[in-house]
């Protein structure tokens, strides 16, 4: 059952329309029993173990057991999300831990501008630039074929 | 039943698939829909903020130009396909690249630097970053362009409608909404299609728990091709699949190992296949040109790979991580540098797999793997169809205008970059063909190529098109067969009694009814037996595909008796008519197109060999008329627009 939920942890995101979860599985699998307010992965066999549903969890109530046809038992891979960094914690199935810490942004969350800061362009919609170039190229000119052949 | 409520939404134009190709369509159609008041909507399956390939996450942008040039980068891309590509297609995303990678750095992608401040190369075209939120950040750049208003997520588009005027061009598109009983009907000038490859058309080597675990995402479905398709648009090189070798079962990235690390592969027994393949009277020889020079296309590793496994018997392929780390150690000037070097590329190693491939670090922590103790298996996985790697399936679309020869122009350009043969309607990423090695920058890229030329064409077609009244009748009802059928026949059941069936995501025996889980499992069957799958060991033939083509017409007969319990069965119903369409249309291509082009990826048994002289000038295409349900078969000459003197490499 690559992503599972811990009963105990999850609180169905208190009642809102959706959970957590629910939003962000890419594969349209978290369900919330609305009846116990607890959230579920319906169809397991076609998770892609993403994590994105372990990641998203406000109340970290969902982790992942490895594929149970070829991985053997005992060990977890669990991450833990923050807003400019994630940290990884890998147990192996014989007691060994590692930990990781890797960079995911480098700007505050919501904030990407869509012209990256390189503005608008001299494009119009009859040529080929698109509208950031040709300084997102940090080039002069944008290359076409006559370039080439002289 | 439950009621369907009816939602229209009128636009200009339509993006359907906002992953990498979306989202650049969003980033650069926002700029120019906003200058000649065009309205942009978006329409996503999941959520934009992970949807698509990439929501996982990546471990490296493998399509960065530097200072090389758009003729380097086409040489390395015609020799990896074969020969097959377009080189117009190939070169505008190149040229175009880097200012796309520059804006994922500003939007906040961390890229790897080194002490002087530039990138860290893994190979010559790709570049090592932080990938976790690769998708995240990106999509959150092309939603601040069209603004969340313009979104809709969790809607499902199922087909195109198209114009009541004039059938070669799009007018509409029908989908529903995974998780409330609505049907979508959009009304549009144009539209960009980018909603991904196709993944489990072919039997995936793990069918248990683990059938999710594909290379490729599950929810990629094949929906690009049926779309374009079922339009009338022309398609190409639905021949060509993917099929990448990777660790065993997890499926986790070599790419690092290979270019980063210098790891070695060998046969179980130590044979270094790759330099003995390319050695004087080598394997590789057998495949000129392109077999003879460096770098080895990647079916002819592949193919490499099979002879070791399949016609040797000396597998498995090992990957020597151990080997690879400890040379890299050595060269530390003492100890206490030798333990940093060690733990750092540990660091690195491990991120490879938490970045992009989870499933394979949690293998590797079950099975109590350390890649510095020992070697670890590689395994070439099932086909794909993916047009953004390593593969090429995918519409016949015109180039940029300014990017043709004399000779070119009359075959690769008809107005509008990126459109389609259907009037209206653009597609990117997956969705275009031999385009190959777009990969995640590269798919933006022709995102933002295609989203140019869309809002060109909303501006110089400013009539709305019209949809056939009847025609969207029937195909609201085709959209809800499934659930109709359900509710007809379910009276007959193994599952004790009917009102447990609508929560329960378990099998039944019905005489009327397949569920869709049954109908993946029939078509894997198919395509693996008998049109070069893993487990006939990637070999095919006139004989099989047409068996194959007998069995699909049965199993498309068997789809009008799909059966959903609910709108997320509904999803899978529909995924699977997707599935099938494909799989069809890659039968009858690999049937016209006689000779073995890419050993590695498939063999055609009866035509073994490379046949230079005659296929390897054109492109296999097709064209689907859906009332008649019939494909004719065409070819389209291969036009080089440069003479390439020397392949550039990895």
């Amino acid at each position: 059952m690559p992503s599972y939920v811990i009963d105990e942890k999850c609180d169905g995101c208190k009642g809102g329309d959706k959970t957590a979860c629910m939003y962000i599985c890419p594969n349209d699998l978290m369900v919330l029993d609305v009846d116990r307010m607890k959230a579920y992965n319906t169809e397991p066999d076609m998770c892609w173990e993403c994590y994105n549903c372990v990641k998203i969890c406000p109340t970290q109530a969902i982790e992942v057991r490895g594929y149970a046809d070829f991985t053997p038992l005992g060990a977890s891979v669990q991450p833990m999300r923050g807003s400019e960094d994630i940290m990884w914690t890998v147990k192996f199935r014989g007691g060994t831990i590692k930990r990781f810490k890797f960079p995911i942004r480098t700007t505050p969350e919501g904030e990407a501008q869509p012209d990256g800061g390189y503005g608008v362009g001299p494009g119009t919609l009859d040529d080929q630039l698109l509208f950031t170039e040709p300084a997102s190229l940090l080039a002069d000119n944008l290359w076409t074929l006559a370039d080439e052949r002289g | 039943m439950q009621e369907f409520k009816t939602v229209e939404v009128n636009t200009d134009l339509l993006i359907i698939g906002p992953g990498m190709a979306g989202s650049g369509a969003c980033v650069e159609g926002a700029h120019w829909a906003k200058e000649n008041g065009v309205k942009i909507t978006v329409v996503d399956k999941a959520a934009m903020e992970r949807s698509g390939a990439v929501g996982m996450g990546l471990s490296a942008i493998n399509q960065y130009q530097g200072e090389n040039t758009p003729v380097d980068y086409l040489s390395y891309v015609r020799q990896d396909l074969m020969g097959l590509c377009r080189d117009d297609l190939v070169m505008d995303i190149s040229r175009h690249v880097n200012g796309s990678v520059h804006m994922f750095e500003k939007f906040g992608l961390p890229i790897w630097k080194d002490p002087d401040g530039n990138y860290v190369h893994e190979g010559r075209w790709q570049l090592m970053i932080n990938g976790e939120s690769y998708k995240a950040i990106v999509a959150e750049a092309g939603k601040n362009a069209v603004g969340m208003d313009n979104i809709i997520e969790r809607v499902f588009v199922v087909r195109l409608l198209l114009d009541k005027n004039d059938k070669n061009k799009v007018a509409g598109a029908i989908g529903f909404s995974v998780r409330d009983p609505e049907i979508y009907i959009f009304r549009f000038k144009a539209c960009i299609v980018s909603a991904g490859g196709a993944v489990h058309v072919f039997r995936p080597r793990s069918t248990g728990e683990g059938l999710g675990r594909a290379w490729y995402p599950p929810w990629n479905a094949g929906s690009s091709s049926y779309l374009t398709t079922t339009a009338g648009a022309e398609m190409t090189s639905q021949e060509v699949v993917f099929i990448p070798a990777r660790f065993k079962d997890g499926y986790g990235p070599v790419g690092a190992w290979f270019l980063l690390f210098k790891a070695m592969a060998t046969s179980a027994t130590g044979f270094n296949y790759m330099a003995e393949g390319l050695a004087e009277g080598g394997e590789l020889h057998n495949w000129p040109p392109y077999g003879e020079v460096k770098p080895i296309p990647t079916c002819l590793r592949n193919h490499l790979m099979m002879i070791e496994m399949y016609k040797k018997g000396d597998g498995p392929i090992l990957m020597h991580t151990d080997k690879a780390i400890a040379k890299i150690a050595e060269q530390a000037p003492d100890q206490k540098a030798y333990k940093k070097e060690i733990k750092k590329l540990e660091a690195e190693a491990w991120e490879d797999f938490l970045d992009m491939t989870i499933s394979q670090a949690v293998l590797w922590a079950s099975k109590d793997v350390f890649p510095e103790e020992g070697p670890s298996e590689i395994m070439p996985s099932e086909p794909y169809f993916i047009g953004s790697h390593s593969g090429a399936s995918g519409a016949w679309t015109s180039g940029p205008e300014d990017i043709q020869t004399d000779d070119s122009k009359g075959e690769y350009f008809w107005g509008y970059n990126r459109m389609t043969t259907v009037k209206g309607l653009f597609a990117a990423g997956d969705g275009v063909g031999v385009s190959s090695h777009k990969f995640s920058s590269g798919s933006f890229t022709e995102g933002r190529i295609a989203a140019k030329a869309a809002v060109k064409y909303c501006v110089d077609n400013p009539e709305l098109p019209e949809i056939d009244a009847s025609e969207l009748e029937k195909r609201k009802e085709e959209l809800l067969l499934p659930l109709k059928h359900y509710e007809e026949h379910k009276a007959l059941t193994t599952l004790g009694t009917t009102d447990k069936k609508y929560a329960l995501p378990v099998e039944e025996v019905n005489p009327n009814y397949i569920t869709p889980k049954m109908a993946i499992f029939r078509l894997n069957k198919i395509m693996d037996e008998y049109v070069a799958g893993w487990g006939s060991m990637y070999n095919c033939s006139k004989t099989t595909l047409n068996i194959a083509l007998d069995l699909i017409k049965m199993l498309k007969a068997d789809l009008k008796k799909l059966a959903a319990r609910n709108l997320h069965e509904l999803m899978r119903c529909w995924e699977n008519i997707h599935r099938v369409q494909i799989a069809e249309a890659h039968t009858r291509h690999k049937l016209h197109r006689e000779e073995t082009r890419w050993p590695g990826y498939y063999y055609r048994t009866d035509f073994p060999k490379l046949e230079e002289d005659t296929w390897g000038k054109v492109f296999v295409n097709s064209v689907y008329d859906a009332e008649k349900d019939e494909f004719s078969m065409l070819t389209r000459p291969i036009i080089h627009l440069v003479d390439i003197k020397e392949v550039v490499g990895m």
